[in-house]
């Protein structure tokens, strides 16, 4: 238990904390990273997702999407675009935009897809355009399942991100790979309790955000994720 | 292919460690799944909990993980115990939601008629809510073994070898074909598999075989 106290140690340091790679500075490229990635992924996935969603045509496409990123190694991809692209940036976000795109996609698919077809035809009966029905009938109603993929693909990201540090200086992961390189245990443990506490702490924020969504009350209940084979 | 005629002897070596920590990584957190899945649908206080247990679980990043289980556990950073640890959780995490909802699709009738007929609860497990919930069950089992077969080569950055060792090898050496050679074999690996789990549920449930049958003659008709 010497090993956890040392981590300990390390991570209360003042010390640690400071520097080109002390642990504030990790923090926030981890953290920016992560949004940067998030937020150019959605840009590209939510409208792909929510068109597939309102027209129904090409929901083949968001299967194989999600079956293809499962399905996919991250760090078969990571290293292919590093070894094509160089050490930096670039390649880990390309990698990252891929792999957290799927579950965006699955989640305006199927948020806009679970609104009630009944619901939608009032719209449209009410003389609504079709973009005024996506933006004032299926966006309200899908958000809850927008929100849930955009929980899953932040949380895909935070992970990944880590792994990213293999072939790029920056974010939190640097701690385990150099940790592991110079057989620093306190760096490699104290940093990967960091990673865990910064993951764990995403999701609560996101289940408070998504809980309170709900609670709207101009919110009639939606049911939320359901599984059928 | 130069690549892969000079080195089929390693990846049929790195294909071989690779299903020895996935195949018994599968099978616990199926046999540690199912009876919790199980309990979260038949004993209404315990779903939440349970399920927001998986929840955090599957929150957890996987590098971070197979580097404090060994410090936990007391194991090797490079033991094969330690993988087997980190992709039993989150194989956990991903089953234990699928076995709640395989048990919750079997028809409420199927139970009561099975009770009615002088069934005990655990004949009715085995001989009516199991088979039931086969089909549901080996969606999430697919999940599972397509899941488990891509996160194991996070393993090879610690130094664990499977298929991933190709992308840590590939990428320090700077062989491009090495790293596709090792995406390649791990898509095909998985797809293997998962069609391996098609077929495992089609001779286990013959009966939905014959209800395509039917459907299928009566579209004709």
């Amino acid at each position: 238990m010497d090993l956890i106290q040392q981590a300990f140690a390390w991570l209360i340091a003042p010390t640690s904390w400071i520097g080109d790679s002390g642990i504030a500075r990790r923090l926030s490229e981890h953290l920016v990273f992560t949004v940067v990635v998030v937020g150019v992924a959605a840009t590209i996935a939510l409208p792909v997702g929510v068109v597939i969603g309102h027209t129904r045509r090409g929901t083949t496409l968001v299967s194989a999407a999600t079956g293809a990123a499962r399905a996919m190694p991250t760090l078969g991809l990571l290293t292919l675009l590093g070894l094509g692209l160089g050490i930096g940036l670039v390649a880990p976000a390309i990698a990252l935009i891929v792999l957290a795109s799927p579950s965006l996609l699955a989640g305006a698919y199927a948020g806009v897809q679970s609104v009630d077809r009944q619901t939608v035809d009032a719209a449209r009966a009410m003389g609504m355009s079709e973009p005024a029905i996506i933006r004032t009938v299926e966006l309200p109603l899908a958000a809850p399942l927008i929100l849930g993929g955009l929980r899953s693909a932040t949380l895909q990201v935070v992970a990944t991100a880590t792994l990213a540090a293999y072939t790029s200086n920056t974010g939190l992961g640097r701690y385990i790979f150099a940790g592991l390189k110079g057989r620093e245990y306190a760096e490699l443990i104290g940093g990967s309790a960091l990673i865990v506490a910064l993951a764990l702490l995403l999701d609560g924020i996101f289940a408070l955000v998504q809980r309170v969504t709900l609670r709207d009350p101009h919110r009639l209940p939606v049911t939320t994720e359901r599984h059928h084979p | 292919m130069r690549w892969l005629s000079q080195n089929w002897e390693t990846l049929l070596q790195l294909t071989a460690s690779h299903l020895a920590l996935v195949l018994p990584s599968v099978v616990l957190s199926f046999l540690i799944a199912v009876p919790i899945g199980w309990a979260a649908q038949r004993r209404r206080w315990a779903r939440d909990p349970a399920l927001t247990l998986v929840g955090i679980l599957y929150a957890i990043p996987s590098l971070p993980l197979f580097v404090l289980i060994p410090v936990m556990f007391g194991l090797g950073l490079r033991s094969a115990a330690n993988a087997i640890i980190v992709l039993t959780v989150y194989g956990t995490a991903i089953m234990v939601r699928s076995a709640a909802d395989a048990f919750a699709s079997v028809p409420e009738d199927a139970r009561l008629s099975a009770a009615a007929i002088g069934h005990s609860s655990w004949q009715r497990l085995w001989m009516v809510e199991l088979p039931l919930a086969i089909p549901v069950m080996v969606a999430g089992l697919r999940v599972l073994v397509v899941s488990t077969i891509s996160m194991v080569t996070v393993a090879s950055v610690i130094g664990i070898q499977n298929l991933g060792t190709l992308f840590t090898d590939g990428f320090q050496r700077g062989i491009v074909a090495e790293v596709v050679a090792g995406l390649v074999v791990t898509v095909l690996l998985a797809l293997v598999l998962d069609g391996g789990c098609i077929l495992m549920a089609r001779l286990l449930t013959p009966w939905t075989v014959s209800q395509r049958r039917v459907r299928g003659a009566s579209a004709w008709t």
